[in-house]
């Protein structure tokens, strides 16, 4: 089975009937339609009936769905969750996640509709988005919470403003955080995004900080425009000789299996469980399809 | 539902619709309707207003809509908004309406 | 009686002479000799210059039933039009045919001069606003004439079109007629249209708001041609006639199109060094030109020439050497206005020279590589530029026929829906041009290729383009908008839309 690449998660306000029938045909590969901070306290219920209907209605392909709701803090959060288990979204992303709790939390809400409404239990999957000191510290914990969550994701701008400090290009003040929630992530074995760059027209520095997240290795980047989705591909696209190397070590296994050889080498080397790995996620970004297994 | 007060939801915006729904002295739903495709889609749309209405029953209001190019799932929304607030329970939602 | 593109053409249309149905792109051969302007007299010291408008209507001989023309080089920031107009009709002038090479917003007022009979006859490629609206209201009794910027010329040469005055405002002149697209107050660039009306025209009456010392030279029009001038306070708002820059556009739709639409061009047998290329200055069509530049400078390209509406991205591309001539009958903005009396190899042609189907070869038959816009494109390719799908007339006719059945590859970039409005439909309301001239649709949900050229879906196939048929792309359409409700009409033609050969392609109906 092809795995689900998330390079790319672009946000989209829940409220702009235009943008939300519109977002997937730019090829970002998960979407993620905001019911928070892009909303105003006064129309989160529109918000929400808008991005419930379009959810329904609309054809949105293979593209992944997320919506970020409101906390269950505030008066909007259980409705939200209701209406995005009731329209059929993928993913619900939690916002401003603190402890394990949270995750569970929603968890049983979602079970709690899930089952009214007859979905599959844990077909709703879930990701937290970790946006404060508390939430990373947290962060092992909140990542392996609950079955339903796919990834976490790390939100910066409120959690540099709590750290008393601001962004730089360099991004030195995110890197313990960025550290944290990947390990979290990998030890979960689930997806790390990080956070949005703001700044649309400054293609050099999102491609810089596209060039980190991806040396760090994040899985990919939450969006704000279409126009950084081909830059992030371009980062992410393994270069030809990798692809090639990828190739000749799959082969071998292959070959190795064929032979029923525990022990598999190439051009003298051993492959090691972390190189085959590593091949396989070379030949995921490049939407290489390995080739056929032979019929014994 | 019960309209008590005037509902308004959507912008002015293209690809949006603006309702407001008002009650109607006079028993039946009537729907005015201003929209910049008018010609080609003009009744399609009151049809959509009409069933979201009547699904949610919504009876005897007087809506008025102002249509930039939406799509019936965008009207949809709208209507169903203007209505829950003119119910005054946009936040406390019972499903079964939708 | 049907055409060749199943549209249904009146036999007798009202004021309108012989009707040829139109069969096929290159099909009608012309006949006869080109028309000429009578010879004249100007002894040495005759003076050209006059005191107003109204004096060059008296010494010209306008009269009733008389044609006149003008440029549409000031496009929404001309006042020449109305300014002539409104003369006539307080001189008690009427039942006079107007032949502008463009009406656009500005030109509302003829509505009431077209009510008191001033106005009778209509020859344009386009209009747009209320006075758009009010004709496809069936303001006039007799219905207006649509041509494409060649045709027009065509038809002047052909003399289908006879011109007894043109009218034809000019940024700078000299007394004696020598005009150009550069003056004090306001600047134009290229007078490309307008150069054809001053060598047909019986009479020329040159108006300028700067007029400038003997010889302004090297001028557009020249005093050989020029009967008369008269220097006005200001020909026109000269923000809106040619104002800044042509920008890229950053909405990530039209990107995406032009993105699209210039892979389909660099996978094409067409892209390779020296090729030409005209794009037009919609946000899609221009940004191809940004994607273009990429390919051209990572392969070492230069572009023989760039043809057309010139606007700043090509002029920049040529200042960059990357493209060698810029061949300009409209200076699309104060960049390309400013550029073509500045870079030695950006050259001004006329309307004939750029796209006239009956010279000795105009300049578009020449190009490789065009990308156009579309209001509405149908499952035969079909393109709608004219009429919006409300079926009123809110566009212009411009250089698409004409570049679409010349040019080697003609690319149509349109988004598949415009909020509610399908592009893509089974039938679209007007045909302009017509879709055996169409060689790929690109939208931002998938590229068609038209059937008849296997080649190009040839070269442009598993390049990861999302290509589909066209009808695949109706429904999509269809599926996000719904369908719409048919146009009704009225019987009556309120505009007959001619094709570059002067074949008649389509009439527009009076809407009901």
């Amino acid at each position: 089975m092809k795995k689900k690449l998330r390079r790319t998660m672009m946000y989209v306000p829940g409220n702009n009937p235009g943008m939300l029938s519109d977002a997937h045909i730019y090829g970002a590969d998960s979407l993620m339609f905001d019911l928070e901070d892009s909303i105003s306290l006064k129309e989160k219920d529109s918000a929400r009936l808008l991005v419930y209907n379009a959810v329904k209605t609309i054809d949105y392909g293979d593209v992944e769905i997320v919506v970020r709701i409101n906390g269950l803090d505030t008066p909007f959060g259980r409705n939200d969750i209701e209406a995005m288990v009731r329209a059929g979204v993928h993913v619900i992303r939690l916002p401003k996640t603190e402890t394990a709790e949270d995750v569970r939390k929603v968890e049983k809400i979602i079970e709690e509709i899930e089952k009214k409404i007859g979905r599959p239990i844990g077909s709703t999957k879930m990701m937290g988005a970790i946006e404060s000191p508390l939430g990373v510290i947290n962060a092992v914990e909140i990542a392996k919470a609950s079955s339903r969550l796919i990834g976490i994701a790390i939100g910066a701008e409120d959690f540099v403003t709590n750290m008393k400090t601001k962004r730089s290009p360099e991004g030195i003040e995110l890197l313990y955080a960025r550290s944290q929630l990947l390990i979290a992530a990998r030890a979960a074995g689930i997806c790390a995004l990080d956070t949005v760059y703001s700044d649309v027209e400054n293609e050099e520095g999102f491609r810089k900080e596209v060039q980190l997240i991806k040396q760090l290795g994040f899985d990919g980047k939450s969006i704000i425009n279409p126009r950084q989705i081909a830059p992030v591909y371009e980062i992410y696209a393994p270069t030809e000789e990798e692809i090639n190397e990828a190739l000749k070590v799959m082969s071998a296994i292959r070959e190795a299996e064929k032979k029923g050889l525990g022990v598999v080498s190439l051009n003298g080397k051993m492959i090691d469980k972390p190189i085959v790995e590593r091949a396989e996620r070379i030949l995921e970004l490049g939407n290489i399809a390995l080739p056929e297994k032979e019929e014994e | 539902m019960k309209i008590v007060k005037t509902g308004m939801a959507g912008t002015m915006e293209s690809s949006d619709i603006n309702i407001t729904i008002e009650k109607n002295q006079e028993s039946g739903i009537k729907i005015y309707l201003t929209s910049s495709v008018e010609k080609q889609f003009g009744d399609q749309i009151r049809k959509v207003i009409l069933e979201t209405l009547e699904q949610m029953k919504v009876n005897d209001v007087v809506v008025r809509a102002v249509d930039r190019g939406a799509l019936d799932c965008t009207i949809r929304a709208r209507v169903q908004s203007a209505a829950m607030r003119g119910a005054m329970s946009e936040n406390q939602i019972d499903w079964g309406l939708f | 009686m049907k055409n060749s593109i199943g549209r249904e053409i009146p036999e007798n249309i009202l004021g309108y002479r012989e009707v040829h149905k139109y069969s096929s792109p290159f099909d009608k051969k012309p006949l006869g000799r080109r028309a000429s302007p009578p010879l004249k007299q100007v002894k040495p010291d005759d003076s050209k210059l006059l005191s107003n408008i109204e004096e060059a209507i008296k010494k010209v001989g306008l009269k009733d039933g008389m044609t006149i023309s003008f440029h549409h080089h000031f496009r929404s920031g001309d006042y020449i039009l109305n300014m002539v107009i409104d003369t006539i009709g307080r001189m008690g002038i009427k039942n006079i045919t107007i032949a502008p090479s463009s009406l656009s917003n500005i030109h509302e007022p003829l509505i009431k001069h077209i009510e008191n009979g001033v106005i009778t006859g209509i020859h344009t490629s386009g209009v747009r606003g209320e006075l758009a609206n009010e004709i496809s209201k069936g303001l006039m009794e007799k219905p207006i004439v649509i041509r494409s910027h060649g045709g027009r010329a065509r038809a002047i040469e052909a003399g289908e079109i006879k011109i007894d005055v043109a009218f034809l405002g000019v940024p700078s002149c000299d007394e004696y007629g020598n005009a150009k697209g550069k003056g004090q107050k306001s600047m134009c660039g290229s007078l490309g249209y307008a150069i054809v009306d001053a060598k047909y025209a019986d009479a020329v009456v040159a108006i300028t708001d700067d007029l400038v010392p003997y010889p302004n030279i090297p001028a557009s029009i020249d005093q050989t041609s020029v009967d008369y001038v008269v220097e006005v306070d200001c020909l026109g708002d000269s923000n809106r006639i040619a104002s800044g820059a042509t920008r890229f556009t950053k909405n990530p739709k039209e990107l995406l199109i032009a993105e699209y639409a210039s892979r389909v061009i660099i996978n094409s047998q067409y892209f390779k060094n020296g090729f030409s290329f005209q794009t037009g200055s919609g946000g899609s069509s221009l940004a191809v030109t940004r994607f273009l530049k990429k390919e051209m400078n990572l392969r070492n390209y230069r572009a023989r020439f760039a043809l057309g509406g010139i606007t700043k991205p090509m002029v920049e591309m040529y200042e960059e050497g990357l493209i060698e001539n810029l061949i300009d009958v409209q200076s699309f903005d104060l960049v390309a206005a400013e550029s073509i009396s500045k870079n030695s190899n950006h050259y001004e042609i006329d309307a004939s020279q750029y796209a006239n189907p009956h010279n000795r070869g105009c300049f578009a038959n020449q190009l490789d590589v065009v990308v156009l816009s579309a209001l509405e494109i149908d499952k035969d390719f079909n393109v709608n530029v004219i009429t919006g799908s409300d079926g009123m007339i809110r566009g212009a006719s411009g250089g698409h026929s004409d570049t679409a059945a010349s040019a080697k590859l003609s690319i149509i970039v349109a988004p598949l829906v415009r909020g509610r409005i399908p592009t893509v439909v089974d039938r679209v309301n007007t045909v302009i041009t017509p879709g055996e001239t169409i060689d790929v649709l690109v939208t931002d949900r998938g590229i068609a290729v038209n059937p008849r050229r296997k080649d190009i879906l040839e070269s442009i196939k598993d390049k990861g383009l999302p290509i589909v048929s066209i009808e695949t792309l109706k429904e999509s359409a269809e599926k996000i908008v719904g369908k719409p409700k048919s146009i009704e009409y009225e019987d009556r033609t309120v505009a007959v839309v001619e094709y570059r050969d002067g074949s008649i392609e389509d009439v527009i109906k009076q809407i009901k």
